[in-house]
């Protein structure tokens, strides 16, 4: 499987995530979005960028209870709760979230 | 799941000579992930595993030591070493990660997650568990 | 005759550097790779039987295991050699015979 982004083709998963973590550009998220009838804004790449960095410092994508609280303390309580963050990914933020960022499905999840 | 048990991890292999340490760190972030109560122990070549200033690039294999740190944010604040494991190595404390937590239920601060033990205490560590896990 | 002798496993789990020390000829070369590098350090408890063989054997090891594991090379006994893979490439090239301890 894969996706097709500025004319290449990024190999996917059987569940849609990237296999090589190293080929993501922005344009993927927005791209994986459409095919789950989603519109990107500026909310959803708060949470995109925040799962991007929180990889490149721990080589993990968190845990919905770790990532939420962790939203939480850069973001504001206001963002740090389940509800927020499940209206934003439906599909659940961990794993719809960690997708369109590139990211492996979060450790624990399944 | 409603009960909350008492996982003990017990890491006794060098990091990436074999699959045991990754193996096991994975399994502790589920377990974490699942709200149960976990302790780690790091003995004999596990101390090896939190040493500080790993770089694997030139290997071409992946780094997981800054994952360590994340166990903070997995309520995972309870990292035993084993003192003589770390005397046989030429160790101390100086040489591993700084791993910390925030206590969220006490005053915030960052404290320590690591605490160094010696084998007697750790017998009564041990013996204290519900689940015990060896890697 | 002399030949070189590797080492992949850490000396405090198994007795693969124990053994290859004592039973290495005069004048061979060890090099230390892998979880092996851990025998490398000053101050362990392997320390004494490396400085002890190091009379009649010498000792190398791979530089991007050492960085691997974050053992730093300040902390290394003194008269190890740290080379790189061309370096063992080298080793294994001047040497008739290469042996490999598991």
């Amino acid at each position: 499987m894969g996706i097709e982004v500025n004319g290449k083709t990024l190999e996917t998963d059987e569940e849609g995530y990237l296999t090589n973590l190293n080929e993501w550009v922005p344009e993927v998220a927005g791209i994986m979005a459409k095919l789950d009838d989603t519109e990107l804004n500026e909310n959803h790449w708060e949470v995109i960028n925040f799962l991007r960095e929180y990889y490149e410092e721990y080589q993990i994508a968190p845990a919905v209870r770790v990532l939420t609280k962790a939203i939480g303390k850069k973001l504001g309580k206001d963002k740090g709760n389940s509800k927020y963050l499940y209206e934003l990914f439906p599909y659940g933020p961990g794993k719809q979230a960690c997708k369109y960022a590139g990211l492996p499905k979060p450790t624990g999840c399944v | 799941m409603s009960e909350t048990k008492k996982f003990l991890f017990v890491n006794r292999k060098a990091p990436y000579g074999t699959i045991y340490a990754w193996e096991s760190l994975e399994v502790i972030l589920i377990s974490a992930a699942f709200e149960q109560d976990v302790s780690l122990v790091f003995i004999d070549d596990g101390v090896f595993q939190i040493a500080k200033g790993q770089d694997t690039t030139e290997l071409g294999i992946k780094n997981f030591s800054p994952t360590y740190n994340a166990l903070g944010d997995y309520d995972v604040n309870k990292i035993y070493i084993e003192k003589e494991s770390l005397d046989a190595r030429g160790l101390t404390v100086d040489d591993l990660l700084k791993l910390t937590y925030e206590d969220e239920d006490d005053d915030w601060a960052e404290k320590d997650s690591i605490h160094v033990v010696s084998s007697a205490e750790l017998v009564d560590i041990m013996d204290q568990q519900d689940v015990v896990l060896s890697f | 005759m002399p030949m070189l002798h590797t080492v992949n496993k850490s000396p405090f789990e198994r007795g693969a550097l124990e053994s290859c020390i004592r039973l290495a000829i005069k004048g061979s070369s060890v090099l230390l790779i892998e979880d092996g590098v851990y025998g490398a350090s000053r101050g362990t408890a392997a320390s004494n039987m490396v400085e002890n063989a190091m009379k009649d054997l010498d000792f190398y090891v791979l530089g991007s295991d050492l960085k691997a594991r974050g053992v730093d090379e300040n902390r290394l006994i003194d008269g190890i050699t740290v080379i790189d893979y061309s370096g063992f490439v080298k080793l294994a090239v001047e040497n008739d015979k290469v042996q490999a301890w598991l």
